[in-house]
């Protein structure tokens, strides 16, 4: 039994973790939040120096050649510092289809951008309120052109390059469009998470190009979110671990009735119920991590228990982090609603817990039935 | 990462299959080995004994333990590999686990070598089951407000009082009871830990029926029972170290694990009932086999911290404290799927007997409660709550309400 990171890898979470601890304090979230700037550019670039957004692409597309239990560790620092850059979006979601699906030309074209962080890629494809049937698309592609509203687009501000699941004369394909084209309309809406932004795209008649084969959509974006679902768990659960540190802390410094908050069992027995749950979700988390790095069968499923238990601590962890903060815990001025914003946009930019716990569902009775 | 034993573990592994495979029946792929409940059985006690001693005397009992004592000098990890395997066979119900995984540690750490050399040996063998006396009606989870006294008078120990809880006293030739020697001394510093044969005059012992109708528990009234000095573990008055030993081990015993109800049997209890379409249903199921998976790859994570030579510590309260509630609540929602059919004992699933059993599972060994403060204290190292019973001499320690 080995069911652990090596040491190289934990050294590189580290390293991850000493950068952004330098370079990311809060402060960095809270400038884009308070600012219309829609990601932190330069810990943009500096991402893509270290080799964060190549993790796992090939190098010969310019990537680091690490794999994916090095990329998961990144994300959960990058959840951990609350980095303002549209990191999930464009690694998990439009590397991985390019990853996916791509001819080598496209590999050629678009990853070596991704790597570089010349390019921020998104996937485009719910278009109304409500679960998202991936069968079931009306933006169209015909004849090279692209036609219909994409909304909720996850990092839609600062993406300039997008996968969209389009129906292609009765069945569903994935179309490569570059954002900056004529007949692409970009609007930001207002979201949650302003540091992480969302769009909606409105195409009229906009050059595009199939990723994958013809009626192949609804596949691979299956694919694509079950294994981009593993790598957001891993930023949520750090995003949920930092949230629980610093209340642990600020329940410890602050004192009533003559004692730290945090002796009285009200509290404690709460944190104790939190870490658990911390626990519980990262163990799932390691499990989704073994699973995309030996892209085992069990991997859909993986990736349901790692989705639900961090979309599940991430939120715990944030609503009782400004509950246990009192008062200032609801003020702009504290740093807990970056928190509470953060862990639930990435609680819904797959898809809700909802519609995964479903998903998970359906797989436990095809395997039963297996 | 990977789930692949190392050598030395496959190694280790193949072993112990051989040793199981000779003697012993691999279950069936779904059944559950004999739970706890049968244990009153005095034919299982027998067989339990014996099978004891066979693997003693094939090299298979106390792992652990080192040589000297009975053991085997081996790690926590081969520890971990037999007991899963060993979960695999039908085998008599394990009634040695608090003598081996509690007061056997407990006297090697405390005892003197006589006290060793008599009891190590046979306890790791199964020739004498041993059991803890240890709470009481008043003392449960304030383990250290216990009453129960010992007055010395000559060379023996004179212990009234009475104990609660004790599994397996009606079976057991030895016990190891906490008594308080000195009222006058401060909570923690008056206590003394006998070992005492559960022969002796002078024990009354009145298995206690729980909800399930089993009893695996029992009440033990000590009236002026004797027990020579001899038979003293640690110092007169320092028995709450011997005390913080055998709990710390009580924790750290690792099972095999599982049994009993599982997430996934709820799809075919849902289908059968006709409530598999249903999304209140499914949502519920669904959250049920992500928290067991959770708790299951937890496991994976601290086999993979034994095997490199850590010490499971006080985050295996976990296990418990997550474990424990959601048998509960599985066969609570179990029994809902059945509708008013749920009322009936059904055995396919085994909702209603796993409902009546659950609840004990929660406080045995330490409540839920008692467990979230083990983690807020010694994982979080969260501040505790003032207390008013420090430092005070134990008899001016409020135990009621105050007369009027």
């Amino acid at each position: 039994m080995n069911f652990d990171f090596s040491e190289e890898q934990k050294l590189l979470k580290k390293t991850v973790q000493d950068f952004l601890t330098e370079q990311a304090p809060l402060a960095v979230n809270r400038a884009v939040l308070e600012s219309d700037a829609v990601y932190d550019e330069g810990l943009w670039k500096s991402a893509a120096e270290m080799g964060w957004l190549g993790a796992a692409i090939p190098e010969e597309y310019g990537g680091a050649g690490f794999g994916y239990l090095e990329l998961v560790l990144i994300a959960e620092e990058v959840g951990r510092a609350l980095v303002p850059i549209p990191f999930g979006t464009s690694v998990g979601l439009a590397t991985e289809a390019i990853l996916a699906a791509g001819k080598p030309e496209q590999k050629e074209k678009y990853l070596t951008g991704l790597a570089a962080g010349d390019r921020i890629g998104t996937l485009a494809i719910a278009e109304g309120p409500g679960p998202v049937k991936l069968e079931d698309v009306t933006t169209t592609f015909e004849n090279g052109a692209l036609n219909g509203t994409k909304i909720a687009v996850p990092d839609g501000g600062a993406a300039d390059t997008a996968v969209v699941l389009a129906n292609t004369g009765g069945a569903t394909s994935l179309v490569i469009v570059d954002l900056g084209a004529d007949g692409v309309t970009r609007t930001v809406q207002r979201s949650i998470d302003p540091t992480r932004t969302v769009a909606t795209l409105e195409f009229k008649g906009a050059a595009g190009e199939l990723l994958g084969g013809q009626g192949e959509g609804a596949a691979l974006t299956q694919r694509v979110l079950d294994r981009a679902a593993i790598l957001t768990a891993w930023e949520q659960l750090g995003g949920a671990q930092r949230a629980f540190d610093i209340t642990q802390e600020f329940t410890t410094g602050r004192y009533a009735f003559g004692r730290p908050i945090s002796s009285f069992q009200a509290i404690r027995h709460r944190l104790a119920d939190q870490y658990v749950d911390l626990e519980l979700a990262r163990s799932n988390c390691y499990y989704g991590a073994w699973a995309l790095e030996t892209n085992a069968d069990e991997l859909p499923i993986a990736a349901c228990n790692a989705r639900i238990s961090a979309t599940h601590i991430g939120e715990l962890t944030s609503v009782e982090m400004v509950q246990m903060h009192g008062g200032v815990g609801y003020t702009w001025e504290y740093d807990c609603h970056m928190f509470y914003r953060r862990a639930k946009h990435l609680g819904l930019v797959l898809g809700s817990a909802d519609e995964w716990r479903e998903r998970l569902i359906q797989h436990l009775i095809a395997k039963q039935a297996a | 990462m990977d789930f692949k034993d190392t050598p030395a573990e496959a190694e280790f592994r193949a072993k112990a299959r051989a040793f199981l495979d000779e003697h012993a029946e691999r279950l069936a792929p779904g059944e559950s080995a004999a739970g706890f409940m049968e244990r009153d059985d005095p034919d299982l006690i027998k067989k339990s004994q014996a099978w004891q001693a066979l693997k003693k005397d094939n090299g298979w009992a106390c792992l652990t333990w080192p040589k000297e004592y009975g053991g085997q000098g081996l790690s926590s990890l081969e520890s971990v590999v037999w007991n899963q395997e060993e979960g695999k066979y039908r085998t008599p119900p394990n009634v040695f686990s608090i003598g081996l995984g509690m007061m056997g540690p407990t006297i090697m750490a405390h005892g003197t070598d006589e006290q060793k050399e008599r009891f190590l040996a046979r306890m790791a063998r199964g020739d004498d089951i041993w059991c803890q006396l240890f709470s009481e009606p008043a003392a449960g989870s304030d383990l250290a407000g216990l009453r129960t006294s010992a007055v010395r008078d000559g060379d023996d120990w004179v212990i009234n009082g009475q104990k609660i809880w004790t599994t397996g006293a009606t079976y057991c030739k030895w016990g190891m009871v906490i008594t308080r020697s000195d009222p006058n001394a401060a909570k923690h510093d008056g206590l003394t830990y006998l070992i005492v044969d559960m022969e002796s005059p002078g024990i009354e012992i009145r298995p206690i029926k729980q909800i399930n109708g089993a009893s695996g528990f029992n009440e033990v009234f000590f009236s002026d029972v004797r027990t020579p000095d001899s038979l003293r573990v640690g110092a007169v008055g320092d028995g709450w170290r011997g005390a913080t030993t055998t709990l710390m081990n009580e924790r750290a015993s690792i099972g095999g694990g599982g049994g009993g109800l599982r997430a996934e049997d709820l799809l075919g209890l849902a289908k059968k009932v006709g409530r598999l379409d249903d999304s209140s249903v499914r949502q519920r199921i669904a959250d049920f086999y992500v928290r067991a998976s959770g708790l299951k790859y937890t496991g994976y994570r601290t086999q993979t911290a034994i095997s490199r030579g850590s010490i499971p510590g006080p985050e295996a309260s976990i296990g418990k404290l997550v474990g424990a509630p959601m048998m509960q609540e599985l066969a609570s929602f179990g029994i809902d799927l059945q509708g008013s059919a749920g009322v009936l004992i059904d055995r396919d699933f085994g909702c209603q007997d796993s409902y009546l059993g659950s609840p004990g599972m929660r406080i045995a060994g330490g409540t839920d409660e008692i467990m979230r403060d083990i983690i807020a204290r010694r994982v979080l190292r969260l501040p505790t709550e003032p207390r008013v019973d420090k430092g005070v001499p134990f008899n001016q320690i409020p135990s009621g309400p105050p007369t009027p």
